[in-house]
């Protein structure tokens, strides 16, 4: 029998939203003691890197170091320290970098997450595009050119995708720069800063972009060969609506529905993608932290970006739910 | 003036590497204005590749080659895309089989029925929704307000059909093509939308050519009828002439399948004590939500009866009202929440599954959907001796029996070795029947067993359960939804109605004088019923 229409009731989708919280909360903590205890695995200390790097330093100095920075606690003592410390919010301090962790997470973050947004955007549309125009000409050579395109796209590694356009486009043609953020020495405000950046993003977003624009494909392409044939569809071509609007009001609508979770789950591998290319292209952001605070045995700063990353695959899920609750009315919030 | 569809020597080739050549052969059709013209036949015969030749929704590699389809004058083989999807919605609207999956689950109702407008740019935004509300209205909607802004999977199936037929509607098309419209319905609702179809058909004049399988129907709406076989029309003329002279061989034949109204003869059933009894049966589906309280439905709520060996109960209702819930308690699918279950005055109540095994033997069942319910990947003889194998007799002994049960079912012995895909679907239903003897069962429990069937095909299997269960003395639980093949087949009829068994009766006394006013409207629902 018919059930009654969905209360639009935003207190149901709060309520949701708190619950989903909630369940986060022992996630997150796991993840942090997780980490901090397979950390601790590695040889060396931030001690001994400073020391390395120094070129010698006395016993005396490392210990006074260790001292200083509560190295020297017994690994318990120091974890119920780091506990405590989140309990307050606090990721921390990076002695290396002489600021707290979290301040340099978030001067890195927008950097990220443009390189992330921008490089998903041009892979949902991408791949969407491509894999609707290999659905449509199943079997005919534009598919079998997208086919063969999404092959290479995804057996190629990242890092060697980025270093052959850099090769390409940067050394040879000499169209776009190879690396950073922005000239520096420009000094560039305004607009000509902004297409500055945007020259400086193209390469390292195609790069992080492909893999995906290859999986959206194949993905796009099986969805829409099977809404295609579903009665609903049928049922729009017998209104006499124009082939162009059969597909993108009741094939790709419905197909893009798994291509949604699925954007949501690879979120986190994004996140890991993007620290292999933020590398490759010294991209000032907050893979390329990670990086550099591995080699500097920062594990403060390091804890702290693992644990603020998890935080983003918990959020990024939680809204891809959200969003699949708005996409797909079947699915009700509770 | 001409007829509004004129199909003239139609032919339409099938693929190469089908069963035959074409899917239609030489079809001549006509419908004229304000009439309702039944293409009736069974699965295989061309009826739905008529109906999309009409609306040219063809499949691409189904090609009309001769012939020609006209619309009121105007010629539609060979019209191009363009032009044939002016005619779509426009001239010619389109009501198909399954309300379930022909509606965009993620798009409002509203908004799809206003698609319509929007497709033949028709009316303006305001207009739009003007118009669409009239017609929610006009197919019979409560609340169109309301309705408009709802998704299909809050409506029922009925509710979802009479939204197609608003879409089908909405630009007053000078013909109506229906395909199957009220097969995947319950019976009274089947009876709502025919005549919300007639009505419609009346008040605005619309040709309707109405594709169906169901003589009863027919009998409900056609003003002439056209029977296809294999492709080809084999007779054609008004609808009283053929139903009461049929002059071809087949439709005689198609007629003479429906099962009557009229039960046969009370059988004499030998006394003793029942080989199944339920008393008080009970059992609630409840869902879950993660915070909210939750529903709870209640599928069978103080159900009763007793069937001896030798008997059929039919136990008939429409979807939703826990007559397979049952069906599937009794053979333990389905763990019962309450009651007592009696098998051959053993009680089975409160076992556990593996102490129910050993009794598992003597009640089976048979499956609705002869296509889903065997397994692809196994031979059939394999198939049937799997439950025998299972309860402990040798694989050798248990795979000659297979044989001899494929022989008692009608089928040859050597099929043995076959796998499910090369069986049509009478002979799996025969199948699925060898599978449910082979435990030599004193109970069988049959759900819908001829539903999924051709009318002629139905009827032989029909004929088989009944000497079967007088060779072996089975007592049927008979699960279905139709009263016609129910009044053939059951000794008595149980009638279920939101979980309760609201009247059990003797079959002649439950159609001569039904007392619950559910049965009565059940029963004034069947098609052709009156006729």
């Amino acid at each position: 029998m018919s059930k009654p229409p969905p209360v639009a009731g935003t207190s149901r989708a709060l309520r949701y939203l708190g619950l989903r919280c909630l369940q986060a909360v022992p996630t997150v903590i796991a993840i942090a003691v997780l980490n901090f205890f397979f950390l601790r695995l590695a040889p060396g200390d931030l001690v001994d890197t400073m020391a390395g790097e120094a070129g010698a330093a006395t016993p005396e100095y490392m210990a006074m170091l260790r001292q200083l920075y509560g190295l020297d606690q017994p690994v318990w003592t120091q974890f119920l320290h780091y506990l405590s410390r989140l309990a307050h919010l606090d990721l921390g301090y990076s002695f290396r970098n002489s600021t707290t962790v979290l301040d340099l997470i978030l001067s890195r973050l927008p950097n990220t997450a443009l390189l992330m947004l921008s490089s998903l955007a041009v892979a949902l549309v991408g791949g969407v595009a491509l894999g609707t125009i290999g659905a449509r000409w199943r079997g005919r050579w534009p598919d079998a050119l997208i086919s063969a395109i999404s092959t290479v796209g995804f057996a190629t590694p990242l890092f060697w995708i980025g270093l052959m356009l850099i090769v390409l486009f940067s050394v040879h043609l000499r169209w776009l720069p190879a690396g950073g953020m922005t000239d520096v020495e420009a000094g560039r405000t305004g607009l000509p800063y902004l297409l500055d950046v945007a020259r400086h993003l193209v390469l390292p977003v195609f790069s992080l972009a492909v893999f995906y624009v290859a999986i959206y494909a194949r993905m796009t392409r099986s969805a829409v060969l099977e809404v295609r044939d579903l009665d609903f569809v049928r049922t729009a071509r017998a209104k006499g609506l124009a082939p162009r609007k059969v597909m993108a009001r009741h094939v790709l609508r419905n197909a893009l529905l798994p291509i949604v979770t699925m954007t949501g789950l690879q979120f986190g591998t994004l996140l890991s993608g993007s620290v292999v290319i933020e590398t490759v292209f010294a991209w000032p952001g907050m893979g390329r932290l990670a990086f550099d605070a591995v080699f500097q045995r920062d594990l403060n700063l390091l804890l702290g970006v693992l644990l603020f990353s998890s935080c983003l695959v918990v959020v990024s899920n939680l809204c891809t739910d959200l969003l699949y609750s708005v996409l797909d009315p079947r699915i009700e919030v509770r | 003036m001409p007829p509004i569809l004129e199909i003239n020597k139609l032919s339409l080739a099938l693929p190469p590497g089908a069963d035959r050549p074409f899917a239609i052969e030489n079809v001549s059709l006509s419908i004229e204005r304000g009439e309702t013209l039944c293409v009736v036949g069974e699965s295989g015969s061309g009826k739905s590749m008529t109906a999309l030749a009409a609306i040219g929704l063809l499949p691409s590699n189904v090609r009309p080659v001769s012939g020609s389809i006209r619309l009121d004058g105007r010629e539609l083989v060979g019209l191009s895309d363009r032009d044939m999807r002016e005619m779509r919605g426009r001239n010619i609207g389109m009501i198909f089989q399954e309300p379930m999956t022909s509606l965009n689950p993620v798009l409002r109702i509203g908004d799809q029925i206003a698609e319509v407008f929007e497709a033949h740019d028709v009316h303006d935004a305001p207009g739009r929704r003007r118009r669409t509300l009239e017609l929610l209205g006009e197919v019979g909607l409560p609340d169109p307000q309301a309705m408009a802004a709802r998704y299909p999977h809050q409506l029922s199936g009925g509710q979802r059909q009479r939204v197609v037929i608003a879409m089908a509607l909405a630009l007053e098309p000078k013909l109506i093509v229906a395909d199957e419209p009220t097969t995947a319905l319950d019976v009274t609702t089947q009876a709502q939308i025919l005549k919300l179809l007639d009505a419609l058909r009346r008040r605005h004049g619309t040709a309707i050519l109405f594709i169906t399988h169901d003589f009863g129907v027919v009998a409900e709406v056609a003003d002439r009828v056209a029977v296809l076989q294999n492709g080809r029309l084999v007779e054609a003329g008004r609808s009283i002439d053929v139903l009461s002279a049929p002059a071809h061989d087949y439709t005689r034949k198609l007629l003479a399948a429906l099962p009557s109204l009229e039960p046969p003869a009370p059988r004499k059933i030998a006394p003793g004590i029942p080989a199944i009894a339920v008393a008080g049966l009970r059992k609630t589906y409840r869902s879950q939500p993660l915070l909210s309280a939750g529903e709870a439905v209640a599928a069978a709520e103080a159900v009763s009866f007793e069937i001896r060996r030798g008997e059929t109960l039919g136990l008939v209702g429409e979807s939703g009202s826990g007559k397979s819930t049952v069906g599937r308690c009794l053979v333990r699918l389905t763990e019962p929440d309450g009651g007592s279950i009696r098998i051959g005055g053993t009680s089975v109540d409160g076992l556990s599954q593996s102490r129910f095994r050993p009794i598992r033997r003597r009640i089976q069942m048979v499956f609705q959907d002869p296509f889903a319910s065997l397994d692809p990947r196994r031979t059939i003889g394999r198939t049937i001796a799997d439950g025998p194998i299972a309860q402990g007799t040798p694989k050798r002994e248990a795979l000659s029996n297979a044989g001899d049960l494929l022989e008692l079912v009608g089928l040859r012995r050597e099929v043995a070795d076959r796998y499910p895909h090369e069986f049509s679907g009478g002979q799996r239903q025969r199948i699925g029947i060898a599978r449910a003897l082979a435990s030599k069962p004193e109970i069988l429990v049959a759900d819908e067993p001829v539903s999924a069937l051709d009318v002629s095909v139905q009827a032989t299997i029909l004929g088989l359960l009944q000497e079967l269960q007088e060779k072996l003395g089975l007592a049927i639980l008979f699960v279905t939804h139709d009263l016609r093949v129910a009044a053939q087949v059951s000794d008595r009829i149980a009638v279920m109605h939101r979980g309760r068994i609201v009247e059990l009766k003797a079959t002649g006394d439950l159609f001569r004088s039904a007392e619950h006013a559910y049965t009565r409207a059940l029963l004034s629902a069947v098609p052709g019923g009156r006729a």
